[in-house]
């Protein structure tokens, strides 16, 4: 009646399994913008059976745990933050896991240690000082963390300090505002320009997911950051309401694939605030490897900012190698 | 521990395995043997049949093959049981309905994994949505037990119910029939499928231990033979079956004129509609909800994708890749997506099906992945370039294959997703609410989700439009297929019919001068029409008189008034209020001619003025009762466990036949054309036979009535011969049948080629009785009920 003999169909993109070319991104396409549809239930059906339809156990939880450790941005980002705990978590960021456990896991060679630290503007000079030669890149969070209204000048201005500093990643927050008012044009500037204050930083930005009221801004805003240059993209400050949710990684990835399949450049995806247990990190990755493919389980394309999730992880490796439950107080705080 | 090291570096998804330990125990425990439930207790099998774990194919349970006098024996068991069982008190059935949701909980995870041993489907699927579904299944129904004798006021139980389930939701399907028969206060002969017996057994144990008293549940095992015998049963007054067309036709064969009340929920070939702009990346997991899950072993599977041009070959991409995402495997692994098929039979049959859509030149796509080669799998396999006239399009092939096929406007779509004899479930995938709530109406299926897709719930009716089976399952609307009503009144004996006559032309001389003769015509399409045939019945008195003539219909002059009757369809979409209108109308205009009727109805019936104008007036104030229920038979929202409404929308049926008896000319006639069309249908009539020239006089003030052309289509003659004639015609939806048993029984037969809906009696009503005569009842028949899901949420 209707139907074409047969559908033209273009293969997925291949994603390297090398280094990926950083994303230049492109010009403000607003209609690409401006067509996206989000379902919210359909999408909430989807992410409430991530957690059911995939589970790992025995050694291949314990693999993907430690493969979750190296994925981590271990943060600290409060208003009483010291060089002291700054080199704590610096000294657990080398070594996450104890001695003991490495061995009985027998991952002495893989090295583990965490994707980055992540901290305040301020701390970037003790932090990197504390990592120095462990090839552990220092985060920071900019341009006026955590709400983003700090005038233009400054944000940039902060994000050039701690490029100076010697932070490698710099994690920007958007106006908030610039998404509820739909101005697309606005957010694509702001982060072109945050973007081009990195320089070689590598650039994480920040949409405070749970401030932006509908997936569907979460999708556009997604879009809208990714065709402005972004490396990452990143759920949440960890200071908003609700911060990093399944639904929002949902969408943020289907927006990432999006993207990657419109130019081939593939965007990294961050979930932050909220992931304090090996399972919920555990969910993350099944996302990622349904999602997105086996690529985004790489410390360059996927990171959890996180600050409790590590000591859990360290409990269910404990139990894995004991098959005894374990308890905080025995491993080394961050 | 080389292995983390090595799994850290490939983050492959490792086995999960589900422990079948404690059913194995289970298993061990009843030596692998199980006989029958009757009477409370379980019986010695005598000849047994296997039951096989489909994803191995190895032995699980030797199961006893039920006999005719099992059967015999479990509807003794049920019918002993029923008096006290019907005669508790409901809050007392309801105490038993709760103790067995709760048992069912308490074993839940024995439930989902011995379920998942026996069906092959995943123990992801059988602990998250079976089992959790059986449980809420039966608190709901504890509630309907609680609240029927308020209710359900004038109804009651109808007795012993024949049930016989299918193996793709082994234990579901137990519950859907279980709870609201037993909540109605029936007692039940169930037999399980006879791939998947286990769960019911485990059922079983569970009501033995909840105390549910003996013979209120019986459970008869074993293969077709052991169905037949329960269908054919006659101590058995309900039959309820789920599964296939063919199989459900056969029952409405052997069932028809028995009297049995019948429950279908058949075959299905379920449209999933997606617009230019819906949710693309939830659209593919909709499709993966809808024709994976449960290896698209499921009635209502969206197994016909239906894609706007614009955006096809994008989704079509998309749900390519996902495909390779899929995991299939053990179905006790908590990590696959899919499990195996219940049977080699049933891999047979969909490798054969796949196989003819090859052949029949549309292309056939599968990841690039293997399925395990031990047990019956089969990969999920997608379509393209099919047409609705390929055989996968057409036959529904329960498994895991999608067809995909295009469409450019919504109106295509909509003709494309009606293009079948089906008619079960439709999912409609867009962001406009306007075209979501125009779409959802228009789709001849019982249940339409929005933006979804094979969501269930007890509080929600299930079930099928055309021949995917009449009935419906959880809601009050299921709630009625197990009860009956305990106060209807019977009316006098009819007389035997006039026999067919050459026409003598009598005519009555009136003041000296010839009468002008009066021929009466069949009215079709809003014009008098001459019978097809030419020939015309003699119309006599009780007593001999002869009264007049009526043209004598055939099977052509049904052909033409069903053409009529589809050509008038608009009828069904006019507002309730300009329905109603009408019915006033109607009813204002046979006010105007009232003695004119009540003469005629006294020519014919010879009771007496009296009564006859008694008739009329009863006919006026049956025009008025339809006419102010024209547009307050309203539907209902649900309450469902989703963010969102289930908007259960009553539904005129479509082109309908009434076959009257000859109690009351007039009234009962009348009494069928009201409901149907106030309900929106449009009607072919087969008035009373033997005193049809009430009904001729009728049309007259039908073209008075601004009644449009075809709403309403009389075609006078031998009653129960064009009755058949309607019950064969496959464009007829539905059929009431007001005469014989041996007419019910003829209409009952010929309807299961298009599984229309029939409503048939032979114990006359009391037409005058506003009870017995009108009502409710009337427009329960006259609709049907469609469940349209729409979550919301931005």
């Amino acid at each position: 009646m209707t139907a074409k003999p047969n559908l033209t169909l273009v293969a997925p993109r291949p994603v390297p399994a090398g280094p990926v070319d950083r994303n230049p991104g492109m010009p403000l396409d607003l209609d690409a913008v401006r067509a996206l549809r989000v379902n919210r239930s359909a999408v909430e059906r989807r992410a409430a059976t991530m957690g059911t339809r995939r589970t790992v156990k025995k050694e291949w939880q314990a693999a993907w745990l430690l493969r979750a450790i190296t994925l981590m941005d271990l943060t600290t980002l409060s208003g009483d933050d010291t060089p002291g705990n700054v080199q704590r978590l610096c000294a657990k960021a080398r070594n996450p896991l104890r001695a003991d456990l490495v061995e009985a896991l027998g991952v002495g060679k893989l090295g583990i240690k965490v994707g980055a630290v992540c901290v305040y503007h301020a701390l970037v000079p003790a932090a990197v000082e504390a990592l120095e030669g462990s090839g552990i890149p220092v985060a920071a969070v900019s341009t006026g963390f955590p709400a983003g209204l700090s005038p233009v000048p400054q944000r940039l201005e902060e994000i050039r300090a701690s490029v100076a500093a010697g932070a490698k990643e710099i994690d920007i927050v958007i106006t908030r505002a610039h998404v509820l008012t739909g101005n697309w044009e606005a957010l694509y500037d702001e982060v072109k320009q945050f973007r081009e204050a990195c320089g070689e930083a590598h650039m994480k930005s920040i949409l405070a997911t749970g401030e932006l009221a509908t997936l569907g801004n979460v999708a556009r805003a997604s879009l809208v950051a990714m065709q402005a240059g972004s490396d990452f993209i990143k759920t949440s400050t960890g200071k908003e309401g609700v911060n990093a949710t399944i639904p929002f990684g949902l969408v943020m990835c289907r927006m990432i694939r999006e993207y990657f399949e419109q130019t081939g450049y593939a965007v990294g995806f961050k979930p932050a605030g909220g992931i304090r247990t090996a399972k919920t990190a555990l969910e993350f990755l099944y996302l990622m490897k349904e999602e997105l493919g086996d690529r985004w389980l790489r410390a360059d394309l996927f990171r959890f900012g996180a600050s409790a999730l590590l000591t859990d992880i360290e409990r269910q490796l404990e139990h894995f190698t004991t098959q005894r439950y374990s308890a905080a107080h025995r491993h080394p705080m961050p | 521990m080389a292995k983390v090291a090595e799994i850290f570096e490939t983050m492959e998804y490792g086995p999960a395995p589900e422990s079948n330990k404690e059913a194995l125990a289970w298993l061990a425990q009843h030596n692998g043997r199980f006989g029958h439930f009757i009477g409370g207790a379980f019986t010695e099998p005598a000849a047994t049949f296997d039951v096989i774990d489909p994803s191995t194919g190895k032995l699980l349970a030797k199961v006893g093959d039920g006999s005719k006098a099992d059967v015999d024996a479990a509807v003794a068991a049920a019918r002993a049981a029923l008096p006290a069982w019907k005669g508790l008190a409901p809050h007392a059935r309801a105490r038993y309905l709760y103790a067995l949701a709760r048992g069912v909980q308490k074993h839940s995870r024995l439930l989902a994994v011995l379920e998942s041993m026996d069906n092959g489907k995943s123990v992801r699927e059988t602990r998250d949505i079976d089992v959790p579904l059986v449980a809420r299944h039966f608190y709901h129904h504890a509630g309907w037990a609680q609240l029927l004798d308020t209710e359900f006021a004038g109804h009651e139980a109808i007795g012993v119910v024949g049930q016989i389930i299918p193996w793709n939701f082994p234990l579901l399907m137990l519950a859907w029939k279980i709870a609201p028969a037993l909540a109605a206060g029936n007692t039940v002969v169930l037999k399980p499928a006879e791939f998947t017996p286990l769960t019911a057994m485990a059922f079983a144990e569970i009501a033995r231990d909840a105390g549910l008293p003996p013979g209120v549940v019986n459970l008869v095992n074993g293969h077709g033979e052991t169905g037949a015998a329960i269908v054919d049963h006659p101590d058995v007054d309900k039959i309820a079956f789920t599964g296939s067309t063919d199989v459900g036709r056969i029952i409405r064969k052997a069932t028809a004129g028995s009297g049995k009340k019948l429950s279908l929920e058949l075959g299905g070939k379920s449209p999933f509609i997606v617009y230019d702009d819906a949710d693309l990346d939830s659209v593919v997991e909709g499709v993966v909800d809808a024709i994976w899950f449960n290896q698209g072993q499921v009635c209502c599977a969206g197994s016909r994708l239906l894609v706007q041009e614009g955006v096809a070959e994008r989704l079509v991409a998309k749900l390519r890749a996902r495909m390779e995402k899929l995991r299939i495997g053990s179905p006790l692994d908590k990590a696959i997506d899919m499990g195996a098929i219940v049977a080699p039979v049933q891999l047979e049959r969909i490798r054969g099906l796949v196989q003819q859509g090859v052949d029949e030149g549309a292309t056939m796509w599968q990841p690039s992945w293997a399925c395990p080669t031990e047990g019956s799998f089969y990969p999920p396999t997608l379509f393209t370039g099919v047409q609705p006239s390929s055989t996968i399009a057409q036959v529904e092939i329960f498994g895991p294959v999608l067809v995909a096929m295009t469409f450019r406007t919504p109106e295509e779509s909509v003709a494309l997703a009606n293009n079948t004899p089906f008619g079960l479930a439709a999912s409609v995938w867009t962001e406009s609410i306007n075209l979501a709530l125009d779409i959802a109406p228009k789709i001849k299926a019982g249940v339409v989700w929005i933006n979804s897709t094979n969501l269930f719930d007890a509080a929600a009716g299930f079930g099928g439009y055309r021949e995917s089976g009449f009935g419906r399952e959880g809601g009050r609307e299921g709630l009625w297929e197990y009860v009956k009503r305990s106060n209807v009144k019977p009316a006098k004996a009819t007389k035997p019919a006039a026999a067919l006559r050459p026409a003598s032309a009598k005519v009555e001389s009136t003041e000296g001068l010839p009468a002008i003769d009066r021929t009466p015509k069949l009215f079709i399409g809003g014009k008098q029409a001459r019978p097809d045939g030419a020939y015309t019945r003699r119309i006599v008195s009780p007593s001999g008189a002869a009264v007049g003539e009526a043209p004598e219909g055939n099977r052509k002059d049904i052909r033409n008034a069903v053409e009529a009757a589809h050509a008038a369809k608009g009828w069904g979409r006019a507002t309730g209020h300009n329905r109603a209108q009408i019915l006033y109308y109607l009813g204002e205009n046979l006010a105007t001619r009232a003695d004119e009727f009540a003469a005629r109805i006294d020519a014919l019936t010879e009771r007496g003025r009296k009564a006859a104008r008694h008739e009329v007036d009863a006919a006026i104030a049956r025009l008025f009762t339809y006419a102010a229920w024209a547009d307050k038979y309203d539907g209902a929202v649900h309450s469902v466990p989703i963010r969102g409404v289930a908007i259960a929308m009553n539904e005129p049926i479509g082109v309908m036949g009434l076959a009257c008896d000859d109690a009351s000319p007039l009234l009962g006639m009348i009494s069928l054309v009201a409901p149907a069309i106030a309900m929106g249908n449009t009607v072919i009539v087969v008035p009373s036979q033997v005193h049809p020239l009430a009904a001729t006089d009728f049309y007259s003030v039908l073209e008075t009535s601004d009644v449009p052309a075809g709403v309403v289509n009389l075609v006078t003659g031998d009653r129960d011969a064009l009755a058949k004639v309607l019950a064969e015609h496959d464009d007829v939806e539905a059929v009431w049948y007001c005469g014989t048993q041996a007419g019910a029984k003829a209409v009952e037969l010929a309807s299961a080629g298009n599984m229309k809906r029939t409503w048939t009696s032979w114990e006359p009503r009391d037409w005058l009785d506003r009870e017995t005569g009108e009502g409710r009842e009337f427009l329960r028949a006259a609709t049907q009920v469609k469940n349209v899901w729409v979550p919301y949420g931005e």
